[in-house]
């Protein structure tokens, strides 16, 4: 059983068995009254009931009559359900202990350009940061590839934090990173990023001579050109007149750009809205944090939200993944629509990157990826109180609430090595 | 008096800057802004004292709470009308980068951490404090209204920490927070041993700390009793007595030894603090803090028989080894036990904008569990604990009568992400107001900026 282990009052979440069922892979849940944030043209729907088969949404209306034996149901009386969150552009799964080198994996020190780079073969859902991020409501992440230090960051894809070995989906992403984090490969010019970029393209698009120097291997030609062919590239990136060179940049080789980071996306919002492209950002950048910053504001999702770009809350880093929702809550208070703030960690980062048939909204025949929470989503004194990925009650259970078990009852006679929660 | 007596004098001036403030160096220029009296109506007052008010009135007159509740009312008093609004006492921070490390995060600002020696004690962080560093300002629309500023951890002992007044000053002395004591970073575990161990040097490992700490305390202990010494053959009118040499790092740490600069001290393991709180007991001297500490509540009940605070985050974790035990109840169970000092910190730029989110997190982490923590006790962790913890709390960090008048006006309950500072109240002077760009400071670094575009 996957009833939640804490405090059921305080919890008020009433789960009622309607047969004594196996936590079976594809179970039939029903989740009665919820306040539904669809994220889907339906809006937003007060009192209204969810039913859950074999893994996907195949209800969902007012008093919904279900006559399946062994369903789960579970009362929310009132209370909001969300498309699961997104985590962000993360190492969660490739990373355990940042500052622990072999456990790692999210960036390539090789001093090369390796666009072929790709983290998904590293990836452990083993990791304690799955369900440690998952029970706080969220059920998809982007991994990412080489924060810093290189142009060509690698490549990552789109993982359900269900806990299994092949959940990715969605395309792969590229990443690529320019600005102030001008790496040793470019010589330390800004323009040489540029340089050597459009040189790799050319390379990719025409394998130098032998008798020619060469930015990339075999396998970082073919990388690119898949790219070439609107293929998703993350642009990490902030300064305004960086943003505009990089769709320039975009346009040119045929890529679908997403821009990441953007603290002077504000400056340039026509531009981008134009130009259709996204942007992924942190809401808390309000510092000139470094000289690429200067004016990143509190409201810069908002003034591009209010200008036609799509915006998606991303910036939490892995381990404290879960700060998104309060990130997207921050962006609320600082001028977000709150239905844009919801949207901004489910069906906006599912729509950028072009997985919205399996994450990021609540509709019939997608893939069930559900959250219950104890009050208003983006608030800070609500948690999630059910999270249900691909079809499945998420048990609410991770290595740190086993700490947080074995270390609240007070005065043990035993050492707590013998509490094992 | 003239200038021979006044020399005559120097020895002892020395001696007592061992301990008072009578002979401090660098001394606060601090004087409160100009100021009137207010009197802020209907509103709901946490008063950091673990009370709670509803729908009542603060004053604020003379630089000082004149009352929380009923009281006389000096006349011409301009009321502010706080119906729908929370009044705290300004938040305090207790762990802070600002000026330090500030933005832009240049290198040529990176002046928090004299990684040259693994003791530097003699290093003050108020010598590196660049007073236009913009995060002030966005700090203080935080509602903070004090913090303290610290050295870096790469390092066993930092360092001098400052508490500073969150006002923008032409020096960091016009910051300088009057009578506050000094702080002493010391650091635990893998930073240090990380920094010298690369270089090949003590300490490499987490016994090696340990040995370089006590060596340093063995030789304040030395300074304490030859400055004893010395003091006494004077007084008993001895002549010719020549005073012993000074020496800035073991100045800081026999200050420490009196009780005049209090150990705030990084340390993330239970094990680790339960062996510094043995070695505070082998030289005699206090912790005041524990900072980041994501292990805490692994040890809740020492630190308060040990009336020692934990300064530490709500939520994160695992960005190293000694961080990896980290619980989102850690305040909450830190503040379980009967004495205890729970503190909300930030170590960030950002962080310090919301301490307010910071502890309604943890609140809520504590309550999930069944710890009943309410609004009026969670406010402590971010007002009268960290005060404690400073040693300013006759000072601030409550709202009670005779106190500065650090106060924060919040257009809501502070618990909640939607919640911002509206009015900012320093000694009584109105120094931020969200309503008015007027009240709105900007640094120099900031003024002036993003012009070149005609877009």
């Amino acid at each position: 059983m996957n009833t939640p282990k804490l405090n059921i009052n305080a919890l008020s979440l009433t789960v009622i068995f309607a047969l004594s069922v196996l936590n079976v892979q594809a179970e039939s849940i029903l989740i009665r009254d919820a306040r539904v944030h669809t994220m889907s043209k339906a809006g937003t729907l007060g009192h209204t009931d969810v039913y859950i088969e074999k893994g996907r949404i195949e209800r969902i209306g007012e008093d919904l009559e279900i006559t399946t034996v062994g369903v789960r149901v579970y009362d929310a009386k009132g209370r909001s359900l969300t498309p699961g969150l997104f985590a962000g552009i993360t190492n969660i799964g490739i990373t355990e202990v940042s500052g622990v080198e072999e456990t790692s994996d999210g960036r390539l020190a090789l001093q090369e350009m390796r666009p072929e780079f790709d983290v998904v073969p590293a990836y452990n859902p083993n990791s304690s940061l799955v369900p440690v991020t998952r029970i706080e409501g969220y059920s998809f992440t982007l991994l990412g590839a080489g924060a810093q230090g290189s142009i060509f960051g690698g490549q990552g894809q789109m993982v359900s934090l269900d806990g299994g070995y092949e959940s990715f989906f969605g395309d792969p992403v590229l990443f690529i990173n320019v600005g102030r984090d001008t790496s040793s490969l470019s010589g330390g010019s800004r323009a040489a990023q540029w340089m050597l970029l459009h040189q790799a393209m050319d390379e990719a698009d025409r394998p130098p001579l032998p008798s020619e120097s060469s930015l990339l291997t075999r396998a970082g030609r073919g990388a690119l050109s898949v790219y070439a062919n609107s293929g998703r590239v993350v642009f990490d990136v902030d300064r305004a007149s960086d943003i505009l060179e990089t769709l320039k940049f975009a346009a040119k080789y045929g890529f679908d750009p997403v821009i990441s980071g953007g603290a002077q996306a504000w400056m340039v919002a026509g531009q981008l809205a134009a130009a259709r492209v996204p942007v992924l950002l942190d809401p808390l950048v309000n510092l000139p944090r470094n000289f690429d910053s200067i004016g990143a504001r509190l409201d810069n999702a908002a003034i591009l939200q209010a200008s036609g770009v799509t915006v998606a809350i991303n910036g939490a880093g892995s381990h404290n993944a879960r700060k998104q929702r309060q990130m997207a809550g921050n962006a609320v208070s600082y001028g977000l629509s709150h239905n844009a703030g919801i949207a901004a960690i489910t069906s906006n980062p599912a729509r950028i990157f072009g997985v919205s048939d399996k994450q990021g909204r609540i509709q019939r025949r997608m893939p069930a990826n559900v959250v219950l929470w104890s009050g208003d989503p983006l608030e800070v004194t609500s948690v999630a109180e059910l999270v249900i990925i691909n079809g499945r009650v998420m048990p609410m259970e991770s290595r740190q609430t086993r700490l947080r078990d074995r270390y609240l009852p007070e005065n043990p006679d035993m050492p707590r090595a013998y509490i094992k929660p | 008096m003239h200038l021979k007596s006044l020399l005559a004098l120097l020895p002892l001036l020395l001696a007592s800057s061992l301990g008072t403030v009578l002979a401090e160096p660098y001394p606060s220029t601090y004087s409160p802004l100009p100021s009137e009296a207010v009197l802020i109506t209907h509103a709901t007052i946490l008063t950091g004292t673990g009370e709670r008010f509803d729908d009542a009135s603060l004053l604020i007159s003379e630089g000082k709470i004149g009352f929380v509740g009923d009281g006389e009312i000096p006349e011409g008093v301009t009321t502010i009308d706080a119906s729908g609004r929370w009044v705290t006492p300004g938040l305090i921070d207790v762990h802070s980068h600002l000026g330090v490390f500030a933005s832009p995060g240049v290198k040529a600002h990176s002046d928090g951490n004299e990684m040259t020696d693994p003791t530097t004690p003699n290093v003050w962080a108020e010598h590196s404090v660049w007073p236009q560093d913009p995060g002030f300002s966005r700090a203080l629309a935080g509602g903070i209204t004090s913090m303290q500023v610290l050295p870096g951890s790469g390092n066993l002992i930092g360092g001098r920490g400052v508490t500073l007044k969150n006002v923008y000053s032409r020096s960091y002395q016009g910051m300088k927070f009057p009578g506050a004591p000094h702080g002493m970073k010391m650091a635990c575990g893998e930073n240090p041993k990380r920094v010298y161990g690369e270089r090949k040097r003590l300490p490499s490992t987490r016994m090696g700390n340990m040995a370089a700490y006590r060596a340093q305390w063995i030789s304040a202990q030395r300074y304490t009793d030859d400055w004893a010494a010395y003091e006494k053959k004077v007084a008993d009118g001895k002549d010719d007595v020549k005073a012993p040499k000074r020496d800035l790092k073991l100045e800081t740490l026999a200050g420490v030894l009196k009780g005049d600069i209090k150990v705030h001290m990084h340390c993330y393991r239970a094990d680790e603090m339960l062996t510094i709180l043995d070695m505070a007991a082998e030289f005699g001297y206090q912790v005041s803090a524990f900072h980041h500490g994501v292990e805490a509540y692994k040890i809740a009940d020492k630190l308060a028989e040990n009336q020692v605070c934990g300064a530490l985050w709500a939520d994160w974790w695992g960005f190293k080894m000694e961080a990896y035990d980290g619980i989102q109840e850690n305040i909450a169970i830190v503040d379980r036990p009967e004495g205890s000092c729970a503190i909300v910190h930030s170590d960030s730029s950002e962080g310090i904008q919301r301490l307010n989110q910071e502890a309604a997190k943890a609140m809520t982490r504590g309550n999930r569990v069944g710890l009943d923590i309410s609004p009026e006790r969670a406010i402590r962790w971010i007002t009268a604990n960290a005060a404690k913890s400073l040693g300013i709390a006759d000072q601030t960090g409550t709202l009670e009568a005779g106190k500065m008048a650090d106060v924060v006006i919040w257009n809501d309950n502070p618990f909640s992400v939607y919640a911002k500072a509206e009015q900012v109240f320093v000694d009584g002077a109105m120094v931020y107001d969200r309503n008015n760009p007027e009240l709105q400071p900007v640094s120099d670094f900031e003024l002036g900026q993003l012009q070149g575009t005609s877009e």
